[in-house]
């Protein structure tokens, strides 16, 4: 299979869709393709934030450890998912574990170059601003959806 | 056989009974006296349309447990079958308990079938989506068995269930095996998980964005609780499908399910005629009045 | 029409004697308990003679007439669907055997052959209403069938219009046009008191042939014509029914059912007098022992909150849903389902809401302020 370049992957994306070539080219100077095995663990919670992933193929979920109880398992994330925001806010810091459910490619961002980019071309900024405001716009409807617990108990919960 | 009122059961005797999670059971039934004859005198009623055992994916039976009172269950079995009539019924108040309770050899009441059913010959040339929230997997079992024999008909058939928790998904060995089953994609995803859950987490929208079909050639048929089909059938509608090419069903109080206790009204639908299945075009206005 | 004829209060006696001599249970209008209501009856002697009734929002009172009118007022708190669709009744009974056989034995539908004396046209207009809702469909009720099937209808044609009467607007009266055997129209004047009467029917026909009568004479048309033209223009209430459907499926979010609601008590009164009303409840009961179990029908009313229940609540949980549910249905989504109305007018609603709701003052307020 021919290596594609970071960028080509960039303009891939749905995350990136609608960007300028440049601008392309500016997040692709802060990628890198890396592949997670079964069970490796993309990020922890409390570790700093530099990074982001987007899924390019492969599953994961964001879990919490709890004592004595294992880790529990928040969500999932599949193909064209974002992975992770708080590159982007302080302090920085990642809020949960993210743990690859099998092998998982994923382009992985060094949030601290595309923040600096970011502050250099305000422009840039806006857009990515925009694309992560509607990921979690997504995340947050969804996650308050599988809070209500439409499903309900069994009978008489 | 004598011809009986639309409010008289027939007996049915429970053939088998087997538990999908805590509080939910599949009964299979079968006529007490056996065949298929219709309840119904030529003439009084069109015999065809008031034979349990014939139906149409979608439609229900009234269940009567004997002293207890009937409810509303959907059929949930294969339609083209030649076996018992199945029906997956969650114990959420006395009758569906009774009727849950029923060991092999219990006779239960049956009226029906009754209601409109899942357009499948819509689908022809089409992409079928069937998303399925909990309990409602079982009305779409019949049209998902129906879609599977007739799959050469289809552009494509997507199965999305989703569930509170991996305990309380139905059909465990069935969606086992339709996850190899080439004739279809299969999507499942839970609320909330238990240790050893190695599928999905989250709510069954965040399914349909990946999803393998063509919006713009599509149908889809969606059963689950009220909040999670309103936010199905958006999540459809944003990904370019057609409202009326997206069904949904209907969930009303029904006493006589022959359009005459006036209690499964949803403006001018009775649930039990013109529903429960109902494409969104038709019902959208009413859907969304609170408290209609 | 051909069969016409006019006769007295003898007549009308006779009448009702050979109705019940053809094995008719004779009902027909009464007063009891301060309201004049149906009940059965042997004659004249036991029509409300010299009274007529004052209705409004909330108010039915009975007022001496000076006259003999036997039938100078509008219409009580019942009406016919009580004796075609009542209130009470057993479906069905089963036994479980010892072995565990359920055996369903259903109770035979059968009625008394009913003959209504003084069957109002809007009442006419209820009963083919509920024909339709209950024999039309693809499960006729028999219960309703057998009771209907043999009933012998006297019609009046009004010559009083009451205080909350609309028949006009829903064109549905004060004159019957169709729907009965015989059809009276009272007449009191300087030439005596007495019924200009008309057969509707073969049978009716035939029973108008049997009875001691005159010659219906041009005055006596006009006459019975001027009665039930003055019934025409003193009605109580009017409703707009142009564009009413569309009116209230545009307007289900319309401030008024917040108003209303704030005076409606949910009583279901209205629809327990409502003569197209046919909601109903089923109950299934069984004895201790577990070995005999009946199924009941009742009257059962869109206020409860039991109408709507599903999983663990009920679907209009407000009072504001429950009488928009009324009345949209009565006056709008009705004519989908079965191509009518559903409201004929005859007031009975407005004259028995303990707070004087009155429908057509509802749909006059979401229209004069609606949203197009």
């Amino acid at each position: 299979m021919p290596m594609r370049s970071i960028e080509d992957l960039v303009g891939e994306l749905p995350t990136f869709a609608g960007l300028s070539p440049a601008q392309r080219e500016l997040i692709a100077g802060c990628g890198s393709n890396r592949v997670f095995e079964a069970g490796e663990h993309l990020a922890r919670e409390g570790d700093a934030a530099d990074a982001f992933f987007v899924i390019r193929h492969g599953r994961v979920a964001l879990e919490l450890a709890a004592p004595a109880k294992g880790p529990l398992m928040i969500s999932t994330l599949g193909e064209g998912a974002v992975v992770g925001w708080s590159w982007l806010f302080p302090p920085h810091r990642w809020s949960f574990d993210a743990r690859a459910l099998e092998q998982t490619r994923v382009v992985a961002f060094d949030g601290a170059c595309l923040r600096g980019k970011c502050d250099a071309d305000h422009e840039l900024g806006y857009e990515l601003m925009q694309r992560f405001a509607a990921v979690m716009l997504d995340r947050l409807q969804a996650t308050r959806l599988q809070l209500l617990d439409v499903y309900g108990g069994p009978a008489g919960e | 056989m004598s011809a009986a009122g639309p409010m008289t059961p027939r007996p049915f005797r429970v053939v088998s009974r087997r538990q999908e999670t805590e509080d939910t059971w599949t009964l299979a039934l079968e006529p007490v006296g056996g065949g298929a004859a219709s309840t119904f005198g030529p003439g009084q009623f069109n015999p065809g349309q008031f034979n349990p055992g014939q139906f149409n994916p979608g439609q229900f039976n009234m269940i009567y447990a004997f002293g207890v009172g009937e409810v509303p269950i959907s059929i949930s079995g294969d339609p083209g079958g030649e076996g018992p009539l199945e029906h997956t019924v969650r114990a959420v108040g006395p009758v569906s308990a009774a009727i849950c309770r029923a060991e092999p050899g219990t006779q239960l009441g049956v009226r029906g079938p009754f209601g409109s059913s899942w357009p499948l010959a819509s689908a022809t040339g089409r992409h079928a989506v069937i998303v399925a929230g909990g309990i409602g997997l079982a009305p779409l079992r019949p049209a998902l068995l129906g879609a599977l024999a007739e799959r050469e008909r289809l552009a494509g058939l997507v199965l999305l269930c989703g569930g509170r928790s991996p305990s309380q998904l139905l059909y465990r060995e069935q969606l086992e095996a339709w996850r190899d089953d080439p004739r279809l994609e299969l999507g499942v995803t839970v609320d909330s998980a238990e240790p050893g859950w190695l599928g999905n987490v989250g709510v069954v929208t965040t399914l349909i964005g990946a999803a393998p079909f063509d919006p713009a050639n599509a149908v889809a048929f969606i059963v689950g609780p009220e909040v999670m089909m309103r936010f199905t059938v958006d999540a459809l509608l944003d990904r370019g499908m057609d409202p009326a090419d997206v069904h949904v069903s209907i969930e009303r109080n029904m006493k006589c399910a022959v359009t005459q206790c006036g209690r499964c009204q949803l403006g001018p639908t009775f649930a039990c005629r013109e529903g429960a299945v109902m494409s969104y075009a038709a019902i959208e206005p009413f859907f969304r009045v609170r408290e209609l | 029409m051909s069969d016409q004829a006019t006769i007295d209060r003898a007549g009308l006696d006779e009448l009702i004697a050979i109705l019940s001599r053809r094995g008719h249970e004779v009902v027909g209008p009464t007063v009891r308990d301060g309201a004049i209501v149906y009940d059965e009856i042997s004659g004249c002697d036991a029509l409300p003679a010299g009274w007529t009734d004052e209705q409004d929002g909330g108010s039915y009172r009975l007022r001496r007439r000076d006259d003999e009118a036997l039938f100078g007022y509008a219409v009580g708190p019942q009406s016919w669907k009580r004796f075609l669709h009542p209130p009470e009744l057993t479906l069905w009974r089963a036994r479980r055997g010892a072995d565990g056989e359920l055996e369903v034995s259903e109770e035979p539908p059968e009625a008394p052959s009913y003959a209504f004396i003084g069957v109002r046209s809007c009442e006419l207009h209820a009963i083919a209403i509920q024909d339709r809702v209950l024999m039309e469909g693809a499960f006729p009720d028999p219960f309703y069938r057998a009771r209907r099937e043999g009933a012998f209808v006297v019609a009046v044609n009004c010559t009083v219009a009451g205080g909350t009467c609309f028949c006009v607007s829903m064109e549905t009266g004060p004159k019957a046009d169709s729907g009965y055997d015989l059809a009276l129209t009272e007449v009191i004047d300087e030439s005596g008191h007495y019924f200009v009467c008309e057969a509707g029917s073969e049978r009716g026909a035939e029973v108008l042939a049997e009875l001691p009568r005159g010659e219906a004479g041009p005055e006596a048309l006009a006459a019975a014509e001027a009665g039930v033209a003055r019934a025409a223009a003193s009605q109580g209430r009017t409703m707009e029914t142009e564009g009413i459907k569309e009116l209230l499926y545009d307007n289900l979010d319309h401030p008024r059912w917040d108003e209303v609601s704030e005076r409606c008590l949910t009583c279901g009164n209205c629809t327990m007098v409502c003569p197209t009303c046919f909601c109903t409840t089923v109950e299934d009961t069984s004895d201790l022992a577990g070995e005999t179990a009946e199924r009941t029908r009742q009257w059962d009313s869109c206020f409860t909150l039991d109408f709507s229940y599903v999983h663990g609540g009920s679907v209009r949980s407000t009072p504001k849903s429950r009488y928009r549910q009324w009345m949209t249905h009565k006056l709008a989504t009705w004519i989908d389902q079965f191509g009518t109305s559903g409201c004929v007018g005859c007031g009975r609603c407005i004259t028995w809401c303990p707070v004087a709701i009155d429908i057509t003052e509802e749909v006059a307020a979401i229209r004069a302020d609606a949203v197009d």
